[in-house]
């Protein structure tokens, strides 16, 4: 137990002291704190999963208030609960199926009775199937605390069912489990790590021969992204503004130039001026937000605008493991970073105007916020990684997400929803309301714009 | 997967193991005392470094800055309330960090920076040899100190008494060894395998002593050892705030002491420019002057105490021949942010009278050029650094976190245990669980603490609230910093003051700009605190002066002039009381507690200057005025430069003026400051030939250097100026003005001049005396007189100006004239043609002139004799 107060306090202090920045180091790191955290958790021979569930959602508070801006984190923390939810359901059904059925139905009483009496039999009979099947990203995000009761019921249950059975099998669970939430969370690292290829296997489908590519500061997922339509053969020229005042703009300039790519670099405020020349703006963001708008670098909002003026499609590339699941209320503030002014301009230069001491009243003031917030209206795509069929029938996570886009207006609007929760009667209610849609479970979201 | 992933963290760690070795983790020092008074009188009750900056204790800020630079051991020096630093330590978790070891050392007798260092190396550096410090090259091999069969071993200085018995006893010792001089130096102990254990140097002792043979050793090996200084160490005070990345200036000062081991220290700079009125920084420091080879960054002169300077700033020539180029600079702050090798700690050690850190060490360095340690400079651009030094400092500092110039170190960031905060609109930090009216305002750059309750129709700008506070309805707060659990009742006024823990302002207080109001004081109701006192519980340290009820008094009094907000009632009521004589107890009004401190009268006047208040616009003005009336007319005390042209629209209407009355009134200045310049010649000792520079010097151009207010002396002759102009790096240089075209017979007028007012100024009695210093001042500047008095004329001038001076200024000259005169004819300085040109000059003058001719003409009388037995010879 030390240990891992001393790991979490350790990550908790690197966070809170910007020593960890960007979304996806942080949610790497995330994912491999909770890794070790479930490795070393002494977890009870019962009830092991809603011990291991507490733990690590007091960490992810911890780790939330760290860093507010950082979003990554709790999408990270959110994954690894699903993960253990899961891992600890899969277990169960495969132990209840060894052993008879009539144990299962007594365990769909059992959650009859903890459920609304007066709820119709069909939605108890959804609830219960949603037991079987893993739950949704919807309620994983939503609906935390209302799955993780039952879950825990069901385990008692379970465990009250299994008394006769000896103490070693059930620490032999306890030990299946933990591997089993290792071994996922593992995958998850991996996807975390192979998320730009995944991105950037797209790129073809999205950048045309001579076309010109306008981005903002610098993002690796944008990187991979373009230099992969450049390893297809695809020519085509990329317009780098600097992105003051962290002026990123100029090392992604130099990488491409060295992948061979025409590259010309302009000043933030020439955006607008170059945008009529632009195809498509392709940028890296920090974070998505529930509505589909998202948090990306200052000075991010002034391209989406200069953009939607000339009906340039504005592209957002981003890691599934930047999807949070909030929504931005005053996002000016508090999805934001108010970094040092020292960014902007050398303090010693103007220490004469910043005095407080002298006649004038109040002293230059200088504000540096670290992010912008764009609309979803102004946001036409969203590319993101691949979840494949295959990995979505394995974890047996069946989310569908579509996007609808409005062909007139380009908005984007993303729905998480599931099966169990939004039925398929609703969902085809709500695709019948736009005119057009594309459901693409493969590829996790796309909207095609034209 | 995962064993390839394991057997790769194994190597890793067996590589950070071998680095691990090789390195010696990062150091520093905290010196948790400043060693000052300015802090007065919150310090009589809590260590400085604990003292809340922005709600965190500063302490705090130096930590975490540390901590994130990548330090790795800190010792923190605790001298004043150590307990409490200690305790504060304890509490706050600083020592159960990973990577990263804090260790305090407590010391109650230590008064100084200096006493701290020389603690910390007695404590903690090996000493081992004690001779071994003294060496003149530590490094140096046996065989090179041997000459023959005697020792020829060099020390850096002299042996103090108590050392001289080990030098003796070593040398005896050394006589009998054997040396083989072709075998390489290593270390050996004397037994066995020639590898010293600890057990068997145990053992040893045992043998010699039987008294240790009881010694119960397992104490050695359960001792834990303090570690210890071993490489360059980082020295900063506790009270420094700073974002900045110590790598870079690391790295540099390596490679320096890599190429040359007497870099002993590199200190961090940053660009901040005085005011051109105050002459102080923003954080209420003197002006600093600083002279950096532009090349190396080092350090050659120091100043930061303008009040030495007299208005002018003198340079060592060797300065400008030994460099080819230096550069003087005038905008820099020193961060207090030093790197050092662990020399600096023996160099405290040696030399025990230094004291402070840059008046004795950093000045003494430089100075000192028979070790010859440098020093270095590393200036930092983007990032922050400063250190809190007064009241001033504190709030400049203040705002400066506030702005979010120290990031991360800002309140939302939880850097080190201070309580979640959250950034909001404008600058507003607010803590949760505040309980705020509606109908309060809180304006931009304003910090309020948790737990603190704000009352109706409040208003509160610019200010900083501590944790679990209640402010009442009513109250009106500006620029103030109100700490933790601070009651203040309705109607109270606080504008620019600081009030620490615990203090209750009963409702209608108020205080003026610059009040200190010290731990747990109460102000009595509709009490108004006088601008800039301090108020505490405890009594103020006994001073000379201590006409204390009178001062009392004057604060009693200070009521009927408060306006009051509550109603006027109260207000006579107050009056009443304040007049019965036990209320007079404390001086804060109608159940108040506190003592209400004394200020001196010259302090009075400087307290604006370092405390939190903003310069009040009439002070400014009055320095502006002292300033341009410098310009009109340079006052005596050798501040004959007025600062012109950072003044703007003012230094254009001087330059008319001086146009206008050049003529008159060049002729008096040049006198003057011949005069000055003579003077500085004195008090500095300077020979002749440096003189005779300057005066020409001045003779052909006098230096405005704008806004510096500053004179550089060039000690070398005017053709060398355009050389000085290249290799000063001061463009006001090009401003030079040749304003005095002065024959050298007015030089000489005012050189003699200057010489017998040297003579006058000198203690006499009699006219006897008088007389005596004359011939010794006369003898001492002989050359620089003959220098001036080339022809006749000159010497002419000389007589008249002499006349001139027991006629008008120095009437103690008259009796003593003609003795004087002989005086100057004996030593060849006056000829006797100039004598009688001049007898024969005032011939047809009014009787009135003619006073000393008359006094004189048995002299001349006797000139003329002598002339005319030369003539017939």
């Amino acid at each position: 137990m030390p240990d891992i107060e001393r790991l979490v306090n350790d990550f908790v202090a690197k966070l809170s002291k910007r020593k960890v920045e960007g979304s996806q180091a942080t949610s790497r790191l995330t994912a491999e704190l909770l890794r070790s955290v479930v490795s070393l958790q002494r977890l009870p021979p019962t009830n092991s999963a809603a011990v291991l569930i507490e733990a690590v959602r007091g960490i992810g508070v911890k780790l939330a208030a760290a860093n507010p801006v950082e979003l990554a984190v709790g999408n990270i923390v959110r994954r690894v609960l699903h993960i253990i939810r899961e891992e600890d359901l899969s277990l169960l059904t495969s132990k209840t199926s060894d052993l008879d059925l009539s144990a299962a139905s007594d365990d769909e009483g059992t959650i009859d009775q903890d459920y609304d009496p007066t709820q119709s039999a069909a939605a108890a009979a959804a609830a219960a199937k949603s037991f079987l099947r893993p739950p949704s990203l919807h309620a994983l995000l939503e609906n935390m605390s209302d799955k993780a009761v039952p879950s825990n019921n069901y385990t008692s249950s379970s465990g009250g069912d299994s008394e006769e059975k000896s103490k070693a099998d059930k620490l032999a669970r306890t030990r299946k489990l933990k591997h089993d939430v290792i071994e996922a969370i593992n995958i998850l690292i991996e996807d975390i790590d192979t998320c730009h290829e995944l991105i950037a296997e797209q790129a073809v489908e999205h950048i045309h021969q001579n076309e010109v590519i306008l981005t903002l500061g610098s993002s690796r997922t944008a990187f991979e992204f373009l230099c992969a339509a450049k390893e297809k053969k695809r020519s085509f020229r990329v317009v780098v503004a600097e992105g003051a005042p962290r002026y990123q703009g100029h090392a992604l300039a130099k990488e491409l130039v060295s992948r061979g790519l025409q590259t010309i670099v302009v000043t933030d405020s020439a955006v607008f001026a170059m945008i009529s020349r632009v195809n498509m703006v392709i940028v890296g963001v920090h974070a998505v937000m529930a509505n589909g708008g998202v948090i990306a670098p200052v000075g991010m909002n002034m391209v989406a605008l200069a953009a939607q003026k000339h009906a340039v499609p504005f592209v957002v590339v981003a890691g599934i493991h930047k999807l949070c699941p909030s929504y931005p209320h005053n996002p000016e503030v508090c999805l934001n970073d108010m970094r040092s002014p020292a960014e902007l301009l050398e303090f010693g230069r103007f220490s004469n105007c910043m005095e407080f001491g002298m006649d004038s009243g109040a002293p230059l003031q200088v504000v540096n916020p670290g992010f912008d917030y764009v609309a979803p209206e102004l946001v036409s795509l969203l590319i993101t990684d691949i979840l494949d069929n295959t990995v979505l029938h394995l974890e047996g996570i069946t989310r569908h997400i579509c996007i609808v886009s409005y062909q007139t207006t380009t908005q984007l609007m993303i729905l998480i929803c599931k099966g169990g929760y939004i039925n398929e009667e609703s969902i085809l209610k709500l695709l019948t309301e736009f005119k057009q849609y594309m459901l693409i479970s493969g590829i996790f979201w796309r909207a095609v714009v034209d | 997967m995962v064993g390839k992933k394991g057997g790769s963290k194994g190597m890793g760690a067996a590589e950070d193991a071998e680095e691990e070795l090789a390195r010696t983790p990062l150091q520093a020092i905290i010196l948790a005392d400043s060693f000052t008074t300015k802090f007065r009188p919150i310090t009589l009750e809590r260590p400085k470094v604990l003292l809340p900056l922005v709600n965190a204790p500063m302490i705090d800020y130096t930590l975490a800055w540390l901590e994130s630079a990548g330090v790795e051991e800190v010792f923190v020096f605790c001298c004043a309330h150590s307990k409490q630093v200690i305790d504060y330590l304890d509490k706050s978790n600083w020592f159960g960090q990973p990577n990263f070891s804090v260790t305090t050392i407590e010391s109650h007798n230590a008064i100084s920076a200096g006493d701290a260092l020389r603690l910390i190396y007695e404590q903690h550096v090996e000493d081992f040899p004690d001779m071994f410090r003294i060496a003149q090259d530590p490094n140096s091999i046996i065989a090179a100190n041997r000459e023959g069969i005697n020792w020829d071993i060099r020390f850096r200085r002299n042996m103090h008494d108590w050392e001289v018995n080990d030098l003796v006893d070593l040398f005896a010792r050394l006589q009998h060894c054997h040396i083989n001089l072709q075998a390489a130096d290593k270390l050996k102990w004397g037994h066995q395998k020639g590898v010293y254990t600890v057990k068997e140097g145990y053992q040893q002792l045992c043998s010699r002593n039987p008294v240790i043979a009881n010694w119960p050793w397992k104490l050695i090996w359960r001792t834990k050892l303090p570690p210890k200084i071993r490489g360059d160490f980082i020295l900063v005070s506790g009270d420094t705030v700073s974002n900045m990345s110590l790598s870079q200036a690391l790295k540099e000062h390596k490679e320096r002491r890599r190429k040359d081991s007497n870099a002993v220290m590199t200190m961090v700079i940053k660009q901040s420019k005085a005011s051109p009125v105050t002459r102080q920084s923003r954080l209420g420091t003197e002006e600093l002057f600083m002279v950096i080879d532009p090349e190396t960054k080092q350090l050659l002169y120091y100043e930061d105490r303008g009040d030495n300077l007299k208005g002018y700033l003198s340079l060592d020539k060797a300065l400008l021949t030994d460099n080819t180029s230096i550069s003087l600079q005038n905008d820099k702050q020193d961060c207090y942010i030093d790197i050092c090798s662990p020399e600096v700690l023996s160099l405290f050690t040696d030399n025990f009278d230094y004291q402070h850190l840059r008046h004795d060490f950093v000045k003494g360095l430089l100075v000192d050029d028979i070790m010859g340690y440098k020093i270095y400079t590393h200036e930092i651009h983007s990032s922050y650094a400063a250190r809190i030094d007064n009241y001033r400092s504190y709030h400049t500092i203040s705002k400066d976190i506030i702005q979010r110039w120290t990031y991360p170190l800002v309140p939302d960031v939880q850097f080190f245990g201070n309580s979640a905060t959250k950034l909001e609109r404008q600058g507003m930090y607010r803590a949760p669980e505040i309980k705020q009216s509606r109908s309060s305002k809180i304006g931009p750059f304003t910090v309020i603490g948790s737990g603190t309750s704000i009352g109706n129709n409040t208003e509160i700008s610019n200010s900083v609230v501590g944790e679990g506070c209640s402010i009442g309805s009513n109250v009106t707060i500006e620029g103030c910093y109100i700490w933790h659990n601070v009651t203040i009742e309705d109607g109270c006024k606080l504008k620019h003051s600081i009030v620490c823990d615990g203090v209750t302002m009963k409702s209608g207080a108020a205080l003026e700009p610059g009040v200190v109001l010290s731990f747990k004081v109460v102000i009595g109701r509709s009490f108004l605190v006088p601008a800039y006192s301090k108020v505490s519980l405890h009594q103020q340290p006994i001073r000379q002066d201590s006409d204390e009820e009178l001062e009392y008094a004057d604060n009693s009094s200070g009521i009927t002039e408060s306006p009051s907000v509550s109603g006027t009632l109260d207000l006579l009521n107050e009056e009443e009381r304040t007049e019965l004589p036990d209320s007079q107890e404390y001086g804060v009004g109608d159940g108040g507690v506190g003592f209400i401190w004394l200020v001196s009268e010259a302090g009075q006047e400087e307290e604006w200057r370092h405390s939190v208040a903003p310069i009040p616009v009439d002070k400014l003005v009055a320095i502006m005025q002292i300033s341009n009336d410098e310009a009109d007319l340079p006052n005596e005390d050798g501040a004959f430069l007025p600062p012109s042209g950072e003044l703007g629209p003012d230094s254009i209407t001087n330059d008319s003026n001086e146009d206008a009355e050049d003529i008159r009134d060049d002729s008096v200045i040049f006198e003057r400051e011949v005069e000055a310049t003579f003077q500085r010649a004195v008090e500095e000792d300077v020979t002749d030939d440096h003189v005779i520079l300057e005066v020409n010097s001045l003779r052909l151009t006098v230096n405005e250097f704008p806004g510096l207010m500053l004179f550089v002396i060039l000690w070398l002759d005017p053709k060398f100026l355009s050389a000085i102009e290249n290799c000063l790096c001061l463009p006001s240089l090009f401003y030079c003005r040749l304003s005095y075209n002065m024959a050298s017979a007015d030089c000489a007028g005012a050189l003699f001049y200057s010489v017998m007012k040297l003579a006058l100024d000198a203690p006499h009695d009699s006219p006897n005396e008088l007389y005596k210093n004359v011939v010794s001042t006369v003898r001492k500047w002989k050359k620089l007189l003959k220098y001036y008095l080339p022809s006749i004329d000159e010497e002419i001038e000389v007589i008249l100006k002499f006349e001139e001076m027991c006629l008008e200024s120095a009437r103690e000259y008259s009796p003593l004239f003609v003795q004087i005169l002989h005086h100057l004819y004996d030593q060849d300085i006056i000829q006797e043609e100039a004598i009688l040109d001049w007898a024969s000059e005032k011939e047809g003058a009014e009787e009135s002139d003619k006073i000393f001719v008359k006094q004189s003409e048995k002299f001349i009388q006797w000139l003329k004799e002598a002339s005319e037995e030369e003539d017939e010879d």
